[in-house]
Order: C-alpha cells, then sequence, then structure tokens
C-alpha cells in the first residue's frame, strides 16, 4: 500500500510541477491544484497509513494508543486543504483579472513574439 | 494561582490587529477617515505593546521568555506563542514600519481601492505571528495569513505591471507553501511532533541514538522546510521573483515587502539555532555551510543587481536581496558574537530601505519627462550636458529635504559613516576579526565574507550616487515637487529612528546581545516553553469535566 501511495504522490505531484512551469495560466492553475492534492495526500500519510483505526477513544473504553490513528495529520491536513483553497481561488481571481486587463492568457501578460 | 495580566500582552500583536481588520472590512470608502484613525490607532497600539514586550522581555520575565499558553494546554499540545527579546525586537519593527507605511497611504494611497487597511491589518497579524508562534503549522498559518494579505496589497491600484508582478509573486510563493507543508509533514512524520521546543529535544534524543535513516528523512525534511523560508528571504537563486514585485508595488506596501524578506530571514535564524545547534549531537551545525555559501551567493546577486538597473524601485529590491544574504551568511558562518553585529544590521537596513522606497515616489515627482529621458539616453548617446540658466528661486525647501533625505538612506544602506549602516558593517568586521577566546579565528570564509560586504557597500554607494546625480543635479529645470506634509513626516520620522539608532547605538547592542545570546541557549528557552503549566480552571471541581480541561497531560 505504501509503495502504491508514495508512486501515486509522486506522479501527481510530479504533473503538478510540469504543469505550473506552462507559459498558460490555466495549466498554472491546473498545477497548483494538482500539487496540492498530492501535498494534501503527503501530510495525511505521514501518521503512518493503516485503515480501520478510530481517531477518538471510544466512549467506554479504555485509550489504547497503538491501535487508535494519530489525529493530529487529520487535523492538519484539513487546514492544509482550506488555506490552499482560498490560495488558490485568490490566484483565479488574479488570473482572471489579468487575462481582462492584458487580453492573452500567456503569464507573462504578452504574447510571445514567433 | 491566576495569569498574570502581562501574560496576556503576548498575544496582543495578534488579536488586535485581527479585530480591527475585521471591524474595517464591512465600512466603504465614505468612512476613510474612520477606516485610517482605526487603523492609525490600532497600529499605535501595537507599537505601545510591542515596546512593552521588549521591557518585560528584558527584565520582567525569567529567563526573558514570555510564554503564553493559548487555549490553557501545556506546550507540546497546544500552541504556545512565545515572546523574548529578538521576538520583541521584531514586533517594535514591524509596528514603526507599519505606522510610518499608514501615516504615508493617508493621503492618496489608502484611498485608491477599497479593504485597503482591512487588508493591511491582517498582514501585521500574519507578521506578528510568524514572529510570536513557536510551533512549525502555526508558522505555516501566519505565513499564509501574511502572504495573502500581501497578495491583495500587491495587487492595490490595480495596473498592469502590478498584475504581471502578482503572476509570477503568487504563483512562486504558493508553490513555496507547498514546499513549507511538505517539509512539516516529514518533520511530523520524523519526531511526531510540531512544536519548536519540543522538536529541539527530539533531534537531539534521535541524533544520539543513532538512528541515522530517521535522521537523513529529517534533515531531507528541513532542508524542504527551509526552501519555503528561504523563497521569502530571497536567497539566490530562489529570489528572482524579489526585484520585479518590489518595483511594481504601491509605495506603502513596498514597505512591508521588505519587512516580510525579513521575516524568511528571521524564522531560519531561529529555527537553525534551536534546532541545529550546538547540542543537537550528530545533526549539530546541518546545513551551515549552506546557509553561508548561498548567503554569500545572494550578496553577490544583490550587488550586481544594483549596478545593473537604473529603475529606484528595482534597486530598493536589490538593496533589500543584499541586505538578507548578508544575514544569511552570517547566520550559515555560526559564530554568535557575529549574529549580534547582523541584528543590528538586520534592523538599520530595513529602516533605511523602507524610507528610500517611501521616497522614491516623492523623487519621482521631480523627474519630469524630459529629465527621465535625458537620465536614459545619457549613457547610450554620451550627450553631454549643456548648463541651463537657474530659473527662479534658490533651493526650495521640498528639494532640501528630499536630496538630504536621500543622502542619508543612501549612507546607510551602503554603510557609510555617520549612519547606522556604518555602525552596523562595523560591528560585522569587528566580530569577524575577533572572534573571541573560544572560537575559531576567522577562515577563508570569513573574509570572503567581510570582502562581500565591503564590495556590496561599494556597488550601493555607485548605484545610489548614479540615481541621485541624475535626479538631483539634473541640469534641466525642476519643478519643486508638490509634498504632501502627511508624505514627508514618516520618511523624516524613519530616518531620524536610524539617527536614533546610531547616536544610541550602545544600548540598542547590548540588548541585542543579549538576544543573541537567548537564541543561542536553546536549553533554557526549551525548559521555559515544556516547562510552563497551564493555570487550573477557575470552576468549581465538582463541574464534570473542569479537573482534566485545567490539566492537560
Amino acid at each position: 500500500m505504501e509503495a502504491v501511495l508514495a508512486l501515486g504522490i509522486g506522479i501527481v505531484f510530479g504533473a503538478g510541477i510540469w504543469l505550473v512551469l506552462r507559459p498558460r495560466t490555466f495549466q498554472v492553475l491546473t498545477g497548483l491544484m494538482l500539487m496540492s492534492y498530492a501535498v494534501n495526500l503527503f501530510i495525511f500519510a505521514m501518521g503512518r497509513l493503516a485503515v480501520d483505526r478510530p481517531p477518538l477513544t471510544p466512549a467506554g473504553t479504555m485509550a489504547d494508543p497503538a491501535a487508535l490513528a494519530d489525529p493530529v495529520p487529520q487535523a492538519l491536513v484539513l487546514t492544509a486543504i482550506v488555506i490552499g483553497f482560498a490560495t488558490t481561488a485568490l490566484y483565479l481571481v488574479v488570473m482572471i483579472g489579468a487575462r481582462g486587463l492584458a487580453g492573452t492568457d500567456h503569464v507573462d501578460g504578452e504574447e510571445p513574439e514567433e | 494561582m491566576s495569569l498574570a495580566w502581562t501574560q496576556h500582552l503576548v498575544v496582543v500583536p495578534i488579536v488586535l490587529p485581527l479585530l480591527c481588520g475585521a471591524a474595517l472590512a464591512p465600512l466603504t470608502q465614505g468612512w476613510h477617515r474612520l477606516k485610517f484613525a482605526a487603523a492609525y490607532a490600532s497600529a499605535l497600539a501595537l507599537l505601545a505593546n510591542a515596546l512593552a514586550l521588549a521591557a518585560l522581555a528584558d527584565g520582567g520575565w525569567p529567563g526573558g521568555i514570555g510564554v503564553y499558553l493559548a487555549a490553557n494546554w501545556a506546550a507540546p499540545f497546544g500552541i504556545a506563542l512565545v515572546a523574548d527579546r529578538l521576538s520583541a525586537g521584531m514586533l517594535v519593527l514591524t509596528a514603526v514600519l507599519a505606522l510610518a507605511a499608514l501615516h504615508y497611504a493617508q493621503p492618496r494611497w489608502s484611498r485608491i481601492g477599497v479593504h485597503f487597511h482591512t487588508l493591511f491589518q491582517f498582514l501585521l497579524m500574519g507578521i506578528n505571528g510568524a514572529f510570536l508562534t513557536h510551533d512549525l503549522f502555526n508558522l505555516f498559518v501566519f505565513f499564509e495569513v501574511m502572504l495573502a494579505a500581501s497578495y491583495g496589497l500587491v495587487l492595490h491600484g490595480y495596473n498592469v505591471e502590478r498584475l504581471r508582478a502578482s503572476l509570477q509573486y503568487i504563483a512562486v510563493n504558493l508553490v513555496a507553501a507547498l514546499f513549507f507543508l511538505v517539509g512539516t509533514a516529514l518533520l511530523y512524520a520524523t519526531t511526531g511532533t510540531l512544536n519548536m521546543a519540543d522538536m529541539a529535544q527530539r533531534i537531539a534524543a534521535l541524533a544520539a541514538g543513532g538512528q541515522s535513516s530517521t535522521l537523513v528523512l529529517l534533515q531531507t525534511g528541513v532542508a524542504v522546510l527551509a526552501l519555503a523560508f528561504l523563497v521569502k528571504a530571497a536567497m539566490w537563486p530562489l529570489g528572482f521573483w524579489l526585484p520585479t514585485t518590489y518595483a511594481a508595488a504601491s509605495p506603502p506596501v513596498a514597505v512591508m515587502l521588505v519587512l516580510m524578506t525579513k521575516v524568511g530571514a528571521y524564522v531560519i535564524l531561529r529555527l537553525w539555532l534551536l534546532l541545529f545547534g550546538d547540542g543537537a549531537g550528530a545533526a549539530a551545525r546541518y546545513g551551515y555551510e549552506a546557509l553561508a555559501w548561498g548567503g554569500m551567493a545572494t550578496i553577490v546577486f544583490g550587488a550586481a543587481g544594483m549596478l545593473a538597473t537604473d529603475t529606484a524601485g528595482r534597486l530598493a529590491g536589490y538593496a533589500a536581496i543584499v541586505s538578507s544574504g548578508t544575514l544569511l551568511a552570517v547566520i550559515g558562518y555560526g559564530q554568535p558574537s557575529l549574529v549580534t553585529a547582523a541584528l543590528y544590521y538586520f534592523i538599520a537596513s530595513t529602516i533605511a530601505i523602507a524610507a528610500f522606497v517611501l521616497l522614491i515616489e516623492l523623487v519621482d515627482r521631480i523627474r519630469t519627462p524630459g529629465a527621465a529621458m535625458l537620465a536614459l539616453t545619457a549613457e547610450a548617446f554620451a550627450v553631454e550636458d549643456t548648463p541651463a540658466e537657474p530659473k527662479g528661486r534658490g533651493v526650495p525647501a521640498a528639494m532640501a529635504f528630499l536630496s538630504l533625505a536621500f543622502a542619508a538612506c543612501a549612507l546607510t544602506i551602503a554603510g557609510l559613516p555617520p549612519l547606522s549602516g556604518f555602525v552596523a558593517k562595523f560591528g560585522m568586521f569587528h566580530a569577524l576579526v575577533n572572534p573571541g577566546p573560544d572560537a575559531p579565528a576567522i577562515g577563508p570564509a570569513g573574509w570572503t565574507l567581510m570582502a562581500l560586504v565591503f564590495v556590496s557597500g561599494l556597488a550601493a554607494i555607485v548605484s545610489l550616487m548614479r540615481f541621485g546625480v541624475r535626479t538631483f543635479w539634473a541640469t534641466e529645470a525642476v519643478a519643486p515637487p508638490a509634498l504632501h506634509a502627511a508624505e514627508v513626516v514618516p520618511v523624516a520620522a524613519l530616518l531620524l529612528v536610524s539617527v536614533l539608532l546610531t547616536v544610541q547605538a550602545r544600548p540598542v547592542f547590548d540588548y541585542l546581545a543579549r538576544a543573541s545570546e537567548d537564541i543561542h541557549r536553546p536549553a533554557l528557552y526549551i525548559d521555559r516553553v515544556l516547562g510552563t503549566r497551564p493555570v487550573p480552571a477557575p470552576l468549581p471541581a465538582n463541574v464534570p469535566g473542569s479537573a482534566s480541561a485545567g490539566e492537560a497531560p
């Protein structure tokens, strides 16, 4: 499972980097989103991979740390998703503004000369 | 037992701008006087609060460290805010610059677009939070608050140039933020904590335990994390976005951007000395070399940039790069007495560059299109200046002020006597040549650093003189510019602070020496942060849950 997840994160992140380096704003935005998905998965995986473990102690039972999932990465990933989403939305607004003012979707604000 | 009220002062620099910014958000531009008054009052209160914190850290609190446990949870589990001498000093600097920027923005810039004051307060909240928090994930949150506000502010007064600069600036910083998260995740995976004090302890234990594979993973994590700060601190080659952004931003915003560059360097300083100080065993001094040589490369890049550009805005950007490169090189050089002088340089150069950034716009008003054209063609066609007749009155007060202020900025940025820049550079040279009894003598790295600081000062004075000569000694008739009092006062105030720093160099140096001693002694810091106990809940003991809420594990 670890290898599959690691490969998946790597591929998504790599695709994101490639897209971020593209000259069109839409590609850059998609790249940023892919990268943030990969990073979120990465944070989620940092508390070790485990299936079917509750993050909290069920009522009326004794706490056994070995049987619990790590709640910290889950809290962190939630915050990271919210912040990543907000900043990406902000970037989208800037891009639309740039498209309107410059009349092109090239990241330099002008078409390269042929 | 209850918490002393002074303890609550630690959280004020975060809560006050948050509340002020939120309160100003729904007001429309028709209320701009009220908005300005509220924002200004908030900045004044922040200054008073920061001064109080500095006084408390410098004698009021045991060990000079004030710990605030948010939500009353003990340190590794809850969020600890920590004010020590260094962070209190940074808060003072932030408040001073914020006051100057707000004052400057009052007649014109704050009215160009909506929500200038709201974003500005959120920016202050982010910067203050980054100085106070001692928890990696909260550092990320405050960085994002600061950056998100700065994106809005860079775009303030929307034009094509600003949009173009913002597209790069935002993309670079978003990617840096993602690296920040990856680094934090790796650090959590290897140490199992996010609290910086706890992490320092565990890294020492990890290094002592000989788990080399975990240690390698941890060092990788820190390297990835450092990328995020180094992008902010504009270390070569990560600082390419900076001059364009600084030149495009409106002057009051550029002042805060100058400070934000320093936030990255500040975090590196704090994190490196804490995590990889001499107590960290096998991990000690990890990455110091890279920081030292990277910092020196940054100085070279900045100095070359200053010589190559003839736009004042870009000149200021490159000056900021030089100053943050110097700080990074000093951190990597790893000599405590040098850090004191570097901190002084940090403050002096930030204030000087901030004043210069504000001055640029005022100076631009006297550069009539004809003069600008002449400056452009002077080199290309070697036009010989034909002296024109002096017109009208003698030196008007506005011109005298501008040229004097420009000279003061140039002297400080270049590090020539008599202003604070000289004291700072002299302090650094002195510390380099006299490393003290228990430090190694100055080696090739030290000599290189010294030469680079010297040469960068030379480059700064050459490029600033060139700009000054073309502007103030232009033979074309220059119209005495119309200056608003609200624009002159902040520049003059910043220069006054710079003069004060020079006159009072002794006490400032002493304070910074104590601050530098603190950050070089992580054991005390770890004790204070982890040893602070939460206050027992004031609820009666028979209320269910109150006992466990008061005693965090």
